[in-house]
């Protein structure tokens, strides 16, 4: 056991802390919108800046053009890029989700087409799994793919998909067999965002930012070859992506955390804070530490056994509640300016912004209530709920 | 960094946890032929001369088994402030001490020795009686000392910051064991007893309180590995670890046994069941040396840089 860097981590954390210094454009730097606030081009760019430094696909294997790195430099990665208040890479559903699941199921063409393109971020990706009627219950898919000769026709409507603004292709879950019901009858489709019959709209929520999108499919086609995996197997090429969607994102969630609180530690110290506040601060500082330990520890787990553990639904619960109990303290501190926004709030709005942004964390990328089912089941081993 | 056990830390663990199966009322003779009272004294002493970690999963098995020694008053507290020829008694089973830091004493019923804070040094107690008194946690009495001259000066009482860190950190340790225990005893029940047709355990009601309970001492334990890990390395986050932890650590395992008790239903509310038996010791390792609200005011003072409230 030990906690510190190897001397090749250090190395590698020095190198991207300098690297980072001089290369994140300062507008980018300690964004509040997600992927939202910026126009295409300066994600892009900042993303191919990445890739060409080689910190892009860092644990992909180097035959697909990846860093062949174990996943503790993927770790120090998140850490460091988060410590920097650095934009995600615009390729972020690529690389951790749709990447991973076409090593996994992909046809050598299929890999041969997109992982080289996914890594320098000539290719965006976003997902399209939810629907209307499909949230938690993902099986309850009706989006339909219609086989008709070398062809899929794809009819439906998907929701929650970041990115889609920007994606050039999606993967999609879609129901190819109409009398099938729940997990079967599914497939995995590679769709081209930019083909006829493909419409997004931008959804906006409750910050006023339009982070997600609504996908519309109106009769779009899909060549059979962009099917990943088999054809009615989609169930299970879909759980890939959703394991590699918690693998490491412990550690990213967590180089977020560190930087609330220390800039919620900055307000209070601006603002004063009384012993009951000075509680709850210190609260979430020793939840931080202890988040902080759990990814590495789940890290260490993962390195083992080389697929993600179930300890990614603990970090990412965890860190959601946290993070709105912050942010919450937070507006407190800030007394009657809470009710102010953007340019006429203290710093520029950030801390209303955070907060009510946080009211999605407990719900994006599995609700806490699915979180707690998979701990329940998976980890503790009870009885199933359904 | 690399946070997994060695495999010579995992067997002392299973070691640990088979012995304690069997034997769930051992003596500190049988700790000592283990080389569990010498687990981190140096070789030289008799020891096996390993460090915090090692010491820190006895401390979460014997809490995990509830067990009554002295283990935790010897090697949690007072060993960082014996010299070494009190080290190679406790390593060897002659001796176990108590450090008696207010007027209450844990282990009075069970140590050969007490050693006591008198000017600016830790001194041995001689010619002293014992005052067992009642105390809800039977395995870990409380007691009183009357009478006694000052002995033998033993350390300085410069070594009292690492006694503290050292005691915060086992604590953490065996609440963890504690939690946890009381966790297993619940999910094993909830998987069996049935109610409207139905194992208890697939009701939400039921297994998300759980999965808080498993959620919250997961974080402990990592937060206890750590206060462990900076102890044994002499990280300097050392103290403002410890802190975390217990604070973290007593309020998971006092979680986790109170949804244990509701999961059982009126079987986790009788004496007869020995599910109390673990909530008295997470309630008195909660009590014990600060509380949750006090060491997260010395967090936060750490924080603001040791400035007032």
């Amino acid at each position: 056991m030990d906690f510190r860097d190897t001397p090749d981590e250090a190395a590698f954390r020095t190198e991207l802390r300098a690297w980072l210094r001089s290369n994140l454009p300062g507008e980018l730097r300690g964004h509040v919108g997600g992927a939202a606030r910026f126009d295409g081009d300066a994600l892009r760019e900042w993303s191919r800046l990445l890739g060409e430094a080689g910190y892009a696909g860092l644990t992909w294997p180097e035959e697909y053009g990846g860093g062949g790195k174990p996943y503790t430099y993927q770790a120090i990665f998140f850490e460091e890029a988060g410590r920097a208040e650095a934009p995600p890479h615009v390729g972020v559903i690529g690389l951790g989700m749709a990447g991973p699941t076409i090593m996994a199921h992909g046809t050598p063409e299929q890999k041969a087409r997109h992982l080289h393109r996914i890594l320098s971020a000539e290719e965006i990706w976003c997902q399209g799994f939810s629907e209307p009627a499909a949230g938690s219950d993902l099986a309850g898919v009706r989006t339909s793919a219609r086989l008709d000769g070398d062809r899929f026709v794809v009819d439906g409507q998907k929701v929650w998909s970041s990115f889609a603004h920007l994606a050039d292709f999606c993967i999609l879950l879609a129901r190819s067999d109409p009398a099938s019901e729940r997990h079967a009858g599914l497939t995995y489709l590679i769709v081209d965002m930019h083909a006829p019959g493909v419409e997004v709209r931008p959804l906006r929520q409750i910050t006023g930012e339009a982070e997600f999108n609504e996908i519309f499919l109106d009769g779009a086609e899909v060549p059979v070859e962009n099917v990943l995996g088999e054809i009615g197997g989609g169930w299970q090429v879909a759980m890939t992506t959703l394991l590699h969607e918690r693998g490491t994102l412990g550690f990213a969630l967590t180089a977020q955390l560190e930087v609330a609180v220390r800039k919620l530690l900055e307000l209070a110290r601006e603002r004063g804070a009384d012993p009951i506040q000075r509680d709850a601060l210190a609260r979430e500082w020793i939840e931080l530490q202890g988040l902080r330990v759990t990814a590495y520890r789940s890290l260490s787990a993962l390195m083992k056994t080389g697929i993600p553990g179930p300890e990614g639904s603990i970090l990412k619960l965890r860190w959601s509640e946290a993070n709105q109990r912050l942010t919450a303290l937070a507006l407190e501190l800030l007394g009657p300016r809470a009710a102010l926004a953007a340019g006429s709030a203290p710093h520029d709005g950030y801390w209303q912004h955070q907060q009510l942004r946080s009211r999605g964390n407990t719900i994006e990328a599995g609700t806490s209530e699915i979180l707690r089912n998979i701990v329940a089941e998976r980890v503790l081993g009870l009885p199933r709920s359904r | 960094m690399d946070l997994s056990f060695t495999p010579e830390q995992e067997e002392l663990r299973a070691q640990a946890r088979s012995f304690l199966s069997e034997t769930p009322e051992p003596t500190w003779a049988q700790l000592s032929e283990l080389g569990w009272t010498g687990v981190s004294v140096p070789e030289e002493l008799g020891g096996a001369g390993l460090g915090f970690v090692e010491q820190g999963i006895l401390h979460e098995e014997t809490g995990r088994a509830l067990v009554h020694t002295p283990f935790w008053s010897t090697l949690g507290v007072a060993l960082v402030a014996l010299p070494p020829a009190e080290q190679a008694r406790v390593a060897s089973g002659e001796a176990s001490w108590a450090l008696a830091l207010g007027d209450l004493v844990p282990d009075l019923d069970t140590v050969t020795n007490v050693a006591v804070v008198r000017g600016d040094g830790v001194h041995e107690l001689v010619g002293f009686e014992r005052e067992l008194l009642e105390t809800t946690d039977g395995t870990r009495p409380l007691g009183r000392i009357v009478g006694g001259e000052t002995g033998a000066l033993l350390a300085g009482t410069d070594v009292l910051p690492a006694v503290r860190m050292r005691s915060l950190a086992s604590l953490a340790l065996e609440a963890c064991g504690v939690g946890h225990h009381a966790l297993e005893l619940a999910i094993a029940f909830v998987s069996e007893r049935e109610q409207f047709g139905r194992r208890i355990g697939s009701y939400q009601a039921v297994a998300h309180p759980l999965a808080d309970a498993y959620m919250g001492l997961e974080l402990a334990r990592s937060l206890a590995l750590w206060a462990a890990w900076c102890i044994a390395a002499g990280d300097e986050q050392a103290p403002v670890a410890a802190a975390a932890a217990k604070a973290q650590a007593a309020e998971a395992a006092v979680f986790a046994c109170e949804r244990s008790i509701q999961a059982h239903g009126g079987i986790g509310f009788t004496w007869e069941h020995p599910l109390h038996r673990y909530y008295k010791r997470a309630l008195w390792i909660q009590s014990w040396e600060a509380s949750g609200a006090e060491l997260r005011a010395e967090v936060a003072a750490s924080l603001f840089g040791g400035e007032g409230a």
